[in-house]
């Protein structure tokens, strides 16, 4: 019996056949990377056509008359993720500073979980959090506050009526969002640091805050930046928070408190009953945000790479 | 390389091998309007009759194209096709349900129908012409009514939808000015105001901000309990939103001469008509390829049509009154074949 399966399947062609199989896995997932950009590419055909690159800087939106320009949902984007970033990332650097320096290993380790469980969360139940708690606290609370009591409400920034909606809305949901991520990454970093550089540097006389401006933000830098990368190319591309609190308006922003769209929210708010170039527009927003998310890997891989191979050296 | 394609070439013939195709059901998609309404029909009726039908509601731009492309035996739109264009694919239309379009608002003091606009005012505060609740135009309809001195939020639907069809096309036809610079869409340019997420997203948008303004369809201003306004029709009066209103309009629209069904139910003539009505369609090829699957379709439909009228008017929609179903029908006697012959849907089982 043994003989004969040796036979029928040699040890020559079940090596062979493992080398095909786990070859095609690995080659699924550049298959799809491309896929996905050659059809977004080709269903973006039609809308290419007819706006040109007039596309990337129009800010008209008019599905009566088949007129559509992406500038709106970019500049959305961008805005509803700078914010985010900036938010986040001063916040994850200050909690991973308390993690790795400061706080007792118990207390740090249990922490360090709760942050970890903060990713875990669907975006959904941001989004829904966002509608149903944070919006209404914002348009009570915040920004009356903001504009009123601080009187930001002079300044363009934060001119309008605030009705809880739009820009910084969603960029704050975003930013509790993406802050576990941004903060796993930091807290790895600071890690990554030798205790022999700290140790020294304690020894020699420094601060606390000199240690870490000097020595673990030095060592670090690189490090720091892939992690506000990642945090980015979550930000980017975030859907279903940012749908139910950003209003969902074809506008440039001029102000935080006004309502907007993102390139996700436009193409989830839109797809099912688009058409013809309207659907083809929708297809180039795709491609355009793909492009974006894809350079910000791009970015990241790159520093992070950078990073390692310093590590290396020294 | 070779040993790359050979085995690529391997699993598409496993998968193709896998994929089958089961006769006994019938497959439709899109409209999300009357979707609650299918729902409660398809498990009735399949529970009466056995046979299978999977509703998918997707929207009805994708319903469109979904038959278009014979991914599914039956379509469903909010808004009906040209005759053009359904003669350009071999479809033919008919109105399956009609429903009502209601404004719904948040302005402190204002209860259910006390408020009464006229379709100008309407579109007025929609295109931001009226700023504030207590403007001359709207005090004139109300008179004695106590207005607030407060900032009118317009709220719209943020995704494209049949509902935004129905009442764009409403404003069309009531104001000049609509229809010169945001015309009627399924998602149009929006003069100002902040989208909601369908309908229960206007809902809660009109809900969290005072002064706020909207649309929804009836039954979810019904299951959220916004007060609704009472509008003026055609005739001069001012009518309440409710389901014999919207039987009103239904019966004074005259479907004998709309060709191919196509029928804009807004604005209708009638003393007792809600002025923003709409009806909801099914599109079918007129040639069915699989005669046994097209008898069981219009077997369904006629069920639909008769017994599930009660099902649709518990869930405050409006059936398709009878001397409508009778044109449906001479129709499909005139129109679908399958094998070249008419479809019998008529024999008992």
């Amino acid at each position: 019996m043994e003989n004969s399966k040796k036979q029928l399947i040699s040890p020559d062609v079940s090596d062979q056949l493992f080398k095909v199989i786990t070859a095609v896995c690995a080659l699924l997932a550049v298959a799809v990377m491309a896929g996905f950009f050659i059809q977004l590419s080709w269903s973006s055909i039609p809308a290419i056509r007819t706006f040109g690159l007039n596309f990337l800087i129009s800010s008209e939106w008019d599905p009566v008359k088949n007129l559509y320009g992406a500038m709106p949902a970019i500049a959305g984007t961008l805005v509803t993720t700078g914010i985010a970033v900036i938010i986040a990332v001063p916040l994850s650097f200050i909690v991973a500073m308390f993690l790795v320096e400061t706080a007792p290993p118990a207390l740090s380790h249990t922490l360090s979980h709760a942050i970890d469980l903060l990713a875990a969360i669907p975006s959904i139940i941001y989004g829904m959090w966002g509608l149903f708690i944070f919006v209404p606290f914002m348009q009570n609370h915040v920004q009356p506050f903001l504009a009123d009591t601080l009187h930001l409400g002079a300044t363009p920034l934060f001119a309008g009526e605030g009705n809880g909606f739009g820009f910084l809305t969603s960029g704050i949901i975003l930013a509790i969002m993406i802050l576990p991520f941004i903060c796993a990454v930091m807290r790895d970093v600071f890690r990554m640091v030798p205790p022999v550089l700290k140790e020294s540097a304690f020894g020699a006389g420094a601060t606390s805050w000199e240690v870490t401006l000097d020595i673990t933000m030095r060592y670090g830098a690189r490090g720091l930046l892939g992690a506000i990368f990642l945090g980015l190319g979550r930000a980017v591309g975030e859907t279903m928070a940012v749908l139910f609190v950003i209003g969902n308006v074809q506008k440039m922003p001029t102000s935080l408190y006004q309502a907007g769209t993102t390139i996700s929210a436009t193409l989830a708010n839109n797809f099912a009953e688009a058409q013809g170039v309207f659907r083809s527009a929708l297809f180039e927003l795709g491609l355009i945000l793909l492009a974006i998310s894809f350079l910000i890997q791009v970015l990241a891989q790159f520093w992070l790479n950078r990073v390692s191979r310093q590590m290396g050296e020294k | 390389m070779n040993w790359i394609k050979k085995t690529a070439g391997l699993s598409i013939a496993a998968g193709l091998a896998v994929s089958g195709f089961c006769a006994e059901t019938i497959n439709g998609a899109g409209a999300s309007f009357p979707e609650p309404v299918y729902r409660v029909w398809t498990y009735n009726y399949q529970k009466a009759n056995g046979t299978r039908i999977n509703y998918q509601s997707v929207g009805s731009g994708a319903g469109i194209n979904q038959i278009k492309s014979k991914t599914v035996d039956f379509g469903a739109s909010d808004n009906p096709l040209k005759l053009e264009e359904l003669e350009k694919d071999g479809l033919m239309q008919f109105p399956m349900l009609m429903g009502g379009v209601v404004v719904i608002v948040n302005v402190p003091g204002i209860k259910t129908n006390q408020l009464k606009l006229d379709g100008e005012t309407v579109a007025n505060l929609f295109l931001g012409n009226i700023k504030k609740w207590n403007d001359k135009a709207i005090a004139d309809l109300n008179p004695g009514m106590k207005l607030p001195d407060l900032k009118v939020n317009v709220v719209h639907r943020s995704d494209s939808s049949g509902t935004t069809w129905i009442f764009t096309d409403y404003l069309a036809k009531v104001s000049a000015e609509w229809k010169k610079d945001v015309g009627c869409d399924k998602s149009v340019k929006w003069p100002l105001g902040i989208g909601g997420q369908k309908n229960p997203g206007v809902c809660n948008n009109v809900q969290k901000i005072e002064g706020a303004i909207g649309y929804v369809e009836y039954t979810y201003a019904l299951e959220s309990k916004m007060p609704t306004v009472m509008l003026k029709n055609r005739d001069g009066n001012f009518v309440k939103p409710e389901i014999s209103t919207f039987q009103a309009a239904g019966a004074n629209a005259d479907w004998q001469n709309a060709p191919a069904f196509y029928m804009e139910l807004n604005d209708q003539p009638g003393k007792d008509s809600w002025p923003i009505t709409g009806a909801t369609f099914i599109l079918i090829y007129k040639n069915q390829a699989n005669k046994a699957k097209a008898e069981a379709m219009l077997k369904y439909f006629k069920w639909c049509f008769t017994e599930g009228a009660q099902s649709a008017t518990n869930l405050k929609y409006v059936p398709i009154p009878e001397n409508v179903f009778n044109l449906i029908r001479s129709s499909w006697d005139k129109s679908v074949v399958a094998d070249g012959k008419p479809v019998n849907y008529k024999s008992e089982e």
